[in-house]
């Protein structure tokens, strides 16, 4: 009866079809990549998981190489990083209030997670796997120089940014008054840390883990580079090794038929849906606190 | 029943003189989600008066007053019962749109839209309607409406100055010229003084007496003083509901209802 | 006796402190380190000709990277094209009608879509695209990248507008405006800053991906403008550059990154100036 009216059904109808196309994305992504993932499993079924042998020329496609490549990176990655980014949640959140010291290590951190993978993994090509050459040969172990071990490296500096920023987000939202209740009590600063501060963000601290986690999982280009790019399982973290992104990274172009063409993108699919969970978890942690401003920014990259 | 008879009271005219009415409300409840708000009121709004409605905090002018040019219902939960008649007419079934520009609103707190010019936010609801009009009737628009809330000549050489500039009184008046370009029948104020300095409090109290002859004025209002000051009629409302509706002097000098007495004596704080 | 006790921990505390600082300052060094490598081999190979030239065949010498820098450029754009009025329109969309059901299980089909690895995008891109047109494109480049910036460009409008006062909406609704013209001229206008900057962020996110771009826009040695054909990208060559075995290239590959990581934090610093003015009216 009236245009306005007429234009306002029309406005909220095409927020509402956006909205229906943008959901179609991942439901779509989720479809195509199982449905061209059906020829391997079909031909594997679980031995996809467990198989050890990845050959082309065979015809034959087990994961198992990749998984533990992924894993064994990975977990390696956060250990060496979390000492680097718990240390710095701490010191942003706790020691330090602004302050030229402050703002340098929070700009190194954003930079950090600016820089490009591409990026760390040509530094750690020309930089790192020399490095990692000498000391191998000084321990009188084989110098691949390329290996799970470099790749973990880059990828723990890759991920410090991530576990970082959400951790010092969530030590900030300690509240104050429950922190001078335990100075009253006569603790020492460390010893309200210790006390009070870690313990009131410990799930929050865990999720950025997690979340870094999700991130180490699926970083394929520095890893790529560094890794060594063997279709082999080996738990010898000085031996080059292949993780699932690396390998689809390195192959796809080259899968000519579609058996291995199906097996990469399942590797793809096992990723997807591995990282989706583990990012699931993360931010259903984080969503009982109620991070926000600037530094919310980086995690929502 | 107490309610009914207050309306027939008010509506059939007790008083001798047949009274010019423009705005009704007729059984009028108001929700969020399941629990009601405003409950069942009656009132009939005199035509180039000024009613003032008061009561304690939290028993539901604000919620009220927003079911009168339904922004009630923008609420989330906000649901309304009972008729509004606009002369006569349900605004209920007319379009909302349409009640909103005939009936206007100034909020408890100045909000000038932040990115306009003093002119701009004047004429907003053109511009925002995407309604265009010759330079010269703007211009004509923008002074008449900017001398009717009294602050055309303190703004009269800044009208390109953003409205966010100006001090907290001038902005309410810039918020109430912005109503009355619209060419509203009836203006709502909801507290319109309550984040004002007493200086400014006097000018847009002055502002609301001239003002009637063009506008109907509804204005809620904490203040007992400014009740008594600017407004011709006053109801009074508590816990949701209307317990006394008079000629201003009236209940003022001797409210029927205790609990009016007890508002009036300071009793609620 | 208690006294001691309180000796030992202040020293702890003390200690505490000193550790904490000692392990933080040491993220910076890597952080130098790249930077360092990056500027003095990026510089040393950084000349006129390195910008305003295309790749040598292999064994020759010089040659530069303009087909890169300019292929980045219409990838990047043409995502942008594509992706950001979706990414906006599903943040009005969430944030106005944030309690339908539609919005609830959208919010976290974003969450997922931001978490999916870059590779799998590749994956996701190369059969939506690359499969049905039968080669590689710049396009299906763009669709990758896209599909990467599409949640940070509707997150960030999301966060934005739920931001945006009540009171200025209900101004304009009680001037009788309609809820089209509410938001469109009252509510995004209003977020427009913070929706821009994240448009940004979400710029340098996407200008350094590699990864999806490789069986996508795949990468081409000559100059191209056509997005239905294969295209140079920064970080394609780079890639391609670094893992070659030749010393010349490596020289090409820290001049690429170089000028890559300038682009990057150059736009990045733009967008935390968006940032900084977003809440000071
Ligand atoms: N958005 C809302 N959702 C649910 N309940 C609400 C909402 N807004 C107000 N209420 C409730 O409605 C009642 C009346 O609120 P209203 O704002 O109308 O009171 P008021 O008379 O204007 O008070 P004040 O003088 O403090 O402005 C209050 O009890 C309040 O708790
Ligand atoms: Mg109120």
């Amino acid at each position: 009866m009236n245009n306005e009216v007429i234009i306002d059904k029309i406005f909220k109808g095409s927020l509402r079809a956006v909205g229906l196309v943008l959901l179609g994305i991942p439901l779509l992504l989720l479809g195509v990549m199982f449905f061209y993932s059906l020829p391997s499993i079909k031909a594997f079924g679980f031995r996809f998981i467990v198989g050890q042998t990845w050959d082309p020329v065979k015809g034959m496609y087990g994961g198992l190489p990749f998984l533990v490549g992924t894993l064994l990176t990975s977990l390696i990655a956060l250990v060496i990083s979390f000492p680097f980014s718990f240390s710095t949640a701490l010191l942003l959140s706790e020691y330090l209030e602004g302050g030229i010291l402050a703002n340098m290590l929070k700009s190194a951190i954003e930079l950090l997670a600016g820089i490009p993978s591409v990026i760390y993994g040509f530094w750690g090509l020309i930089v790192l796997v020399p490095l990692l050459r000498k000391l191998e040969m000084t321990m009188g172990i084989p110098p691949y120089g390329v290996s799970i071990f470099g790749a973990s490296i880059i990828l723990s500096i890759m991920i410090i940014p991530y576990a970082s920023t959400m951790s010092r987000e969530v030590m900030r939202l300690v509240p104050g008054d429950i922190k001078e209740a335990a100075y009253s009590l006569g603790g020492t600063h460390w010893e309200v840390i210790k006390r009070v501060v870690i313990p009131t963000s410990r799930s929050g601290i865990f999720a950025g883990i997690l979340l870094a986690l999700g991130r180490a999982l699926g970083e394929t280009m520095a890893v790529t580079m560094i890794i060594g790019n063997k279709n082999q399982l080996t738990f010898n973290v000085f031996e080059p090794g292949n993780t699932m992104a690396s390998v689809i990274a390195n192959e796809f172009t080259e899968a000519s038929d579609t058996l291995y063409l199906s097996s990469l993108i399942e590797l793809g699919l096992l990723l997807f849906v591995v990282t989706a969970i583990i990012n699931f978890l993360g931010r259903k942690i984080i969503e009982r606190y109620e991070i926000k401003g600037d530094d919310g920014a980086l995690l929502n990259e | 029943m107490k309610e009914s008879v207050l309306f027939e009271r008010v509506i059939l005219g007790s008083t001798e003189e047949a009274k010019d009415i423009i705005l009704q409300l007729v059984n009028l409840s108001a929700y969020f989600c399941e629990s009601r708000i405003v409950k069942n009121i009656n009132l009939a709004i005199e035509k180039n008066k000024v009613t003032s409605i008061m009561g304690p905090s939290g028993c539901g002018k604000t919620t009220l007053i927003r079911c009168i040019n339904r922004m009630h219902e923008m609420s989330p939960g906000g649901t309304t019962k009972g008729e509004i008649l606009l002369y006569g007419k349900d605004i209920n079934n007319m379009n909302a749109i349409e009640v909103r520009k005939k009936i206007g609103m100034v909020f408890q707190r100045p909000n000038p839209f932040p990115t306009m010019t003093i002119y701009e936010n004047v004429i907003a609801g053109f511009i925002l309607n995407g309604i265009r009009l010759p330079k010269n009737i703007m211009d004509e628009i923008v002074e008449d409406s900017l001398s009717k809330a009294a602050l055309w000549d303190e703004v009269k050489h800044n009208l390109g100055k953003r409205g966010i500039y100006l001090s907290g009184g001038q902005q309410q008046r810039l918020c109430i010229a912005r109503a009355l370009a619209m060419k509203p029948d009836v203006l709502l104020l909801d507290e319109p003084t309550s984040a004002l300095d007493p200086k400014a409090t006097a000018k847009i109290e002055e502002l609301i007496v001239q003002l009637k002859e063009s506008v109907t004025i509804l204005i809620v209002t904490h203040n007992i003083a400014q009740a008594a000051r600017v407004s011709d009629n006053t109801a009074f409302l508590y816990l949701g509901e209307l317990v006394e509706y008079e000629p201003t002097k009236k209940l003022f000098t001797i409210p029927r209802d205790k609990r009016t007495e007890e508002y009036l004596t300071g009793k609620y704080g | 006796m208690s006294d001691v006790l309180i000796k030992k921990r202040i020293l702890k505390d003390h200690l505490a402190k000193l550790i904490i600082l000692a392990i933080s300052i040491i993220v910076v060094v890597p952080l130098v380190l790249i930077l360092g490598y990056l500027i003095i081999n990026g510089l040393a190979s950084i000349n006129l000709d390195f910008i305003t030239n295309i790749p040598k065949p292999v064994g020759e010498t010089g040659g530069g990277i303009l087909n890169a820098i300019l292929g980045s450029g219409i990838i990047i754009l043409t995502a942008l094209i594509l992706f950001v009025p979706l990414g906006i329109g599903g943040g009005i969309y969430v944030s106005e009608f944030s309690d339908t059901l539609l919005s609830r299980i959208l919010r976290l089909s974003i969450d997922v879509l931001q978490g999916t690895p870059s590779i799998v995008i590749g994956i996701f891109t190369w059969v939506i695209c690359v499969v049905p047109m039968g080669r590689f494109s710049a396009l299906s480049g763009s669709l990758a990248l896209g599909v990467m910036v599409l949640p940070i460009v509707l997150k960030s409008t999301e966060e934005t507008l739920k931001l945006i006062p009540m009171e200025l909406r209900e101004a304009a609704t009680a001037l009788g405006v309609p809820y089209y013209r509410v938001v469109l001229k009252v509510v995004v206008p209003a977020g427009l800053k913070g929706i821009a900057s994240g448009v940004l962020l979400g710029t340098t996110r996407i200008s350094g991906e590699t990864a999806p771009l490789l069986f996508t826009a795949f990468g081409n040695p000559y100059m191209s403008f056509n997005i239905l054909k294969p295209m140079s990208s920064l970080p394609l060559v780079i890639y391609v550059y670094a893992t070659s075995p030749y010393d010349e290239w490596h020289k090409l590959a820290w001049g690429a990154s170089l000028i890559l990581i300038l682009l990057v934090f150059g736009i990045n610093m733009a967008a935390r100036i968006f940032f900084s003015r977003r809440d000071g009216r």
